[in-house]
C-alpha cells in the first residue's frame, strides 16, 4: 500500500474529479451560447416575417366601389354595328363617371367633379371594356358593377389613412371622405381578393400594379439560368474532379473558381454589359442577357457544390466499376454521377435561389426599366421580382408600401418552395450503402 | 533487420550454397516462382509511389487453374503487386510501374494496350464488399451489359443466374433479385461481388483480402467458392490469414518490405519454409 503507484492512484481520481467540474461548466457555457445564437436567429427571422406579413397582407385585398353602370349604346357603340374596333376605342371612363354623377347628383362644380371622379381608379375603363368585350349583349343594359377604387380610397378603407386627422394633414380631403362614407353606409364599398395583383404588370398607379410581369421575368430568367449553368457546372466539376491531371494549371483554375464565387455581383453585371450586350449584341433588359449574367454568377456555386458531391462518392464504387471493365466515362455516368446527384441538385438549387434574389447585376443590364407588359418570351424586355421590389420600395405612393411587402412575401414563398424542393430531391435520390 | 542475403545465409541447411548462387542470378527470391503452365508472367516488377519504392524486382507466375496466395506483413507490397495485374494502380496518382507483366504472352503495360478489355479479362474482388447501390440483378448484369456479352434479355437473365449460381448466392437471392445489393449481409455482398466479377468471364481473378471483413461462416463459404472457381479460372489472392492461404491455395508467395522472399508449393511453405523470414512470419514470430 505504500508503493508510489498505490499512493498516486487516489490523487489521480481526485484530480479528474476536480477537472470534471470545469469541463462540465465549459460544456454548459457552450451549449448556452449555441442555444442563444439559435434563439436570436429565430427571433430576427420572426421579426422579419411578422413585419413583412403585417405590412403586406392587406395588399392581397383591394377596395372596390359598386356602381350601377348603364352601358350606354351612345357612348360605346354609336354606329350600332358591334364593330370590335369601335368597341375597343370607346370612352368607358365616361360610363363610370356618369354612374358616379348619378350617385351624387348634388355635385356640379368642375373642381368637385374632378374630386368625385378621383374616387375611381383609372383602370376602371379597362375593367368595363373587358366586360363589354366578354359579352356585347350588355350594351344598353344597366348592371351593378364592382369597380376598382383609387389607391387613396383603398388606403383609407384599410385604415392606413387616419380619418381623424385635420383635413390639412389628410390625403383624402373632407368632401371625398363624405362621399366615401356615404357609399360605405350604402354597402357599396367592399374589399375583394386582389386578382389584378397577380395578373397585371407593374403600373404607376398602385391599385393597378401587379407582379405578373416580374414573376414571368423571373421565371424566364431562372429557367435559362438553370439551362445554361447546370450542364456547364456539372461538366466542369466532373472534368476537374475526375479527369483533369492534378497540376499547377488545374490548381490555378480551382483557385480562380473559388475566387469567382466571391466576386461582387455588380462586377458580373458590368461584365455582362460589356461582353454580352456591347460585344455580342444580346438585346438588353431581356431575360436572356439576365440569365447569361446570372449563369456566370451561379457557376462557381454549383461547381464547388458538385465537386464536393463527387468527392463524397466512395472510391470503392469507382474501383468496382473500373474493376469490371467500365471505361472512365461509363464509371462516371453509370455510378458516380447518380450518387453525386443529390448534392449537385442541392448546390444547383441554392445557386438558383441566390440568382432569384439577385438585383445588382441586373440593374447594370437594363432590367430596372419600367416595363408594363408581361414578357412573353426570353427576348422580351422584362424585369424580375427583386428589381420590382426595389422599384416599388422607391415609389412615393402610400399604396406601394403594402405592395412592396406583398412582393417580398411572394419572393420568399418562391425561395422557400425552391429550398423545400432541394430537400425533397435530396431525400428522393439519396442512396445509402 | 537483416538483409535478404544475410537472412538466407542463416536459413536452414535445406538450401545449398549452389542453390543460393543460382537463385541470386535470377532474383533474390527463394523457391520456384515459375509455373509450368503460366497464365500471367511477371518479371522484375518494380512499383514506386512517388519516390517510395513499394515493390522491388518481383518475379512471379500465375498458372492455369491454380490459386496463388500472397501473404506477408502489412505494407509489404502484396496488394500493390496484385493491383498491377489489372492496372488498377493506374488510378493512383504518382504510381509508376516498371518491368514486364504479361497475360497470355501479351504485355499488359504496353502503351497501346487498352485497359478496359484487360480489366474484363482480369477481374478483381476488393477487400471491402463494394456492390453498386443498385439491385442484385443490376449488379451482376452491369458488366455483361457494358461489354455487350449477351444478345437479349433472356441470355442476360441466364448469365446472371449462372454467375450467381457459381458464386453460391443464387438460392439465397433468387426471389429478390430486384432488391438493392447493398441490403445483403457482408458475406452475401462479397459473393455478389464475386458473381459480378465472373459474369464478364474473366480469365484471371484477383482477390484483395476478400474475407477480411467477414465472419468465419461467410469466410468458409467464400473459400469453398474459390476452390470451385479454380476449375475455370486462375486466381491470385492476397490474405492476412495464413490458415486461409494454406486452405485455398496451391502456391504461396511470401512478401516482405517490398521483396518477394519466397515462393513455393503451399504445403512446403507452411511445413518447411526455406527462408528465415518466411519461417519467422508463419510461426508468428513477427508480422
Amino acid at each position: 500500500m505504500n508503493s508510489p503507484i498505490a499512493a498516486a492512484r487516489p490523487r489521480a481520481i481526485d484530480r479528474v474529479n476536480q477537472s470534471l467540474k470545469r469541463r462540465y461548466a465549459a460544456e454548459r457555457r457552450f451549449r448556452f451560447l449555441g442555444a442563444s445564437a439559435v434563439v436570436i436567429g429565430l427571433l430576427f427571422v420572426t421579426i422579419l416575417f411578422v413585419d413583412i406579413i403585417g405590412k403586406g397582407y392587406t395588399a392581397f385585398w383591394q377596395t372596390s366601389i359598386q356602381l350601377s353602370i348603364y352601358f350606354d349604346p351612345e357612348v360605346i357603340d354609336p354606329s350600332g354595328e358591334r364593330d370590335p374596333q369601335e368597341l375597343r376605342r370607346a370612352d368607358y371612363q365616361k360610363l363610370a363617371r356618369d354612374a358616379l354623377r348619378a350617385e351624387f347628383p348634388e355635385v356640379q362644380r368642375r373642381q368637385e367633379l374632378r374630386e368625385l371622379y378621383g374616387l375611381l381608379s383609372t383602370g376602371v375603363a379597362q375593367q368595363l371594356a373587358e366586360r363589354v368585350q366578354a359579352n356585347p349583349e350588355r350594351i344598353g343594359t344597366t348592371e351593378a358593377v364592382w369597380l376598382l377604387a383609387d389607391d387613396d380610397v383603398d388606403m383609407l378603407i384599410k385604415g392606413k389613412i387616419d380619418r381623424d386627422l385635420p383635413e390639412s394633414d389628410r390625403r383624402v380631403k373632407d368632401r371625398p371622405l363624405a362621399w366615401i362614407e356615404a357609399l360605405e353606409a350604402k354597402g357599396a364599398i367592399e374589399k375583394h381578393f386582389n386578382t389584378p395583383f397577380f395578373s397585371n404588370g407593374t403600373s404607376r398607379e398602385p391599385e393597378l400594379a401587379g407582379i405578373a410581369g416580374a414573376l414571368m421575368g423571373s421565371f424566364y430568367t431562372l429557367l435559362l439560368t438553370l439551362l445554361f449553368s447546370f450542364p456547364i457546372a456539372v461538366a466542369t466539376a466532373v472534368y476537374l474532379e475526375e479527369f483533369a491531371p492534378k497540376n499547377r494549371w488545374t490548381d490555378l483554375i480551382e483557385v480562380n473558381i473559388n475566387n469567382l464565387a466571391a466576386v461582387p455581383s455588380i462586377v458580373f453585371g458590368l461584365l455582362g454589359l460589356a461582353v454580352f450586350i456591347n460585344f455580342f449584341g444580346v438585346p438588353r433588359s431581356t431575360p436572356l442577357v439576365g440569365a447569361l449574367v446570372l449563369t456566370l454568377m451561379t457557376l462557381p456555386t454549383i461547381i464547388i457544390a458538385s465537386r464536393a458531391a463527387l468527392k463524397s462518392v466512395p472510391p470503392s464504387i469507382r474501383e468496382a466499376a473500373l474493376g469490371v471493365g467500365a471505361s472512365p466515362l461509363q464509371t462516371q455516368f453509370h455510378h458516380v454521377l447518380p450518387l453525386a446527384m443529390p448534392g449537385m441538385l442541392t448546390g444547383t438549387i441554392i445557386g438558383m435561389a441566390q440568382a432569384l434574389g439577385e438585383t445588382a447585376p441586373l440593374l447594370m443590364i437594363g432590367m430596372i426599366a419600367f416595363i408594363v407588359d408581361i414578357p412573353g418570351g426570353a427576348t422580351d424586355a422584362a424585369t424580375v421580382l427583386p428589381v420590382q421590389i426595389f422599384l416599388w420600395a422607391d415609389s412615393p405612393e402610400r399604396g406601394f408600401v403594402e405592395r412592396t411587402s406583398a412582393a417580398i412575401m411572394v419572393l420568399l414563398a418562391f425561395l422557400i418552395a425552391m429550398n423545400l424542393t432541394a430537400v425533397m430531391l435530396r431525400r428522393k435520390f439519396e442512396r445509402r450503402w | 533487420m537483416s538483409t535478404t542475403a544475410e537472412a538466407v545465409g542463416q536459413a536452414k541447411a535445406a538450401i545449398t550454397s549452389a542453390d543460393l548462387a543460382k537463385a541470386r542470378e535470377v532474383s533474390a527470391t527463394v523457391g520456384e516462382f515459375r509455373s509450368p503452365t503460366p497464365r500471367m508472367v511477371c518479371r522484375n516488377v518494380n512499383v514506386w509511389y512517388a519516390d517510395k519504392q513499394a515493390i522491388k524486382d518481383v518475379n512471379l507466375d500465375i498458372g492455369k487453374n491454380e490459386v496463388v496466395s500472397m501473404i506477408g506483413p502489412s505494407g509489404c507490397g502484396k496488394s500493390t503487386f496484385l493491383r498491377c495485374l489489372n492496372r488498377m494502380n493506374d488510378t493512383i496518382a504518382g504510381c509508376r510501374v516498371s518491368g514486364t507483366l504479361e497475360l497470355d504472352g501479351v504485355d499488359i503495360y504496353d502503351k497501346r494496350l487498352d485497359v478496359v478489355p484487360l480489366r474484363a479479362q482480369v477481374g478483381m474482388v476488393f477487400q471491402k464488399p463494394n456492390p453498386f447501390p443498385k439491385s442484385i440483378y443490376e449488379n451482376v448484369a452491369y458488366g455483361p451489359r457494358i461489354h455487350g456479352l449477351t444478345n437479349d434479355k433472356a441470355e442476360l437473365d441466364a448469365l446472371v443466374e449462372e454467375s450467381l449460381r457459381k458464386a453460391g448466392l443464387w438460392e439465397e437471392v433468387k426471389d429478390r433479385l430486384d432488391q438493392p445489393g447493398t441490403g445483403l449481409s457482408g458475406g452475401q455482398q462479397q459473393r455478389l461481388c464475386i458473381a459480378r466479377t465472373i459474369a464478364v468471364s474473366p480469365e484471371v481473378i484477383l482477390m484483395d483480402e476478400p474475407c477480411s471483413a467477414l465472419d468465419p461462416i461467410a469466410t468458409a463459404k467464400i473459400e469453398e467458392l474459390i476452390d470451385e472457381l479454380r476449375a475455370n479460372y486462375s486466381i491470385a489472392i492476397v490474405t492476412h490469414s495464413m490458415q486461409q492461404a494454406a486452405r485455398v491455395s496451391q502456391r504461396t508467395a511470401y512478401f516482405h518490405l517490398g521483396d518477394l522472399i519466397e515462393v513455393g508449393q503451399t504445403d512446403q511453405i507452411f511445413t518447411n519454409p526455406r527462408h528465415r523470414l518466411t519461417e519467422d512470419y508463419i510461426t508468428g514470430r513477427f508480422g
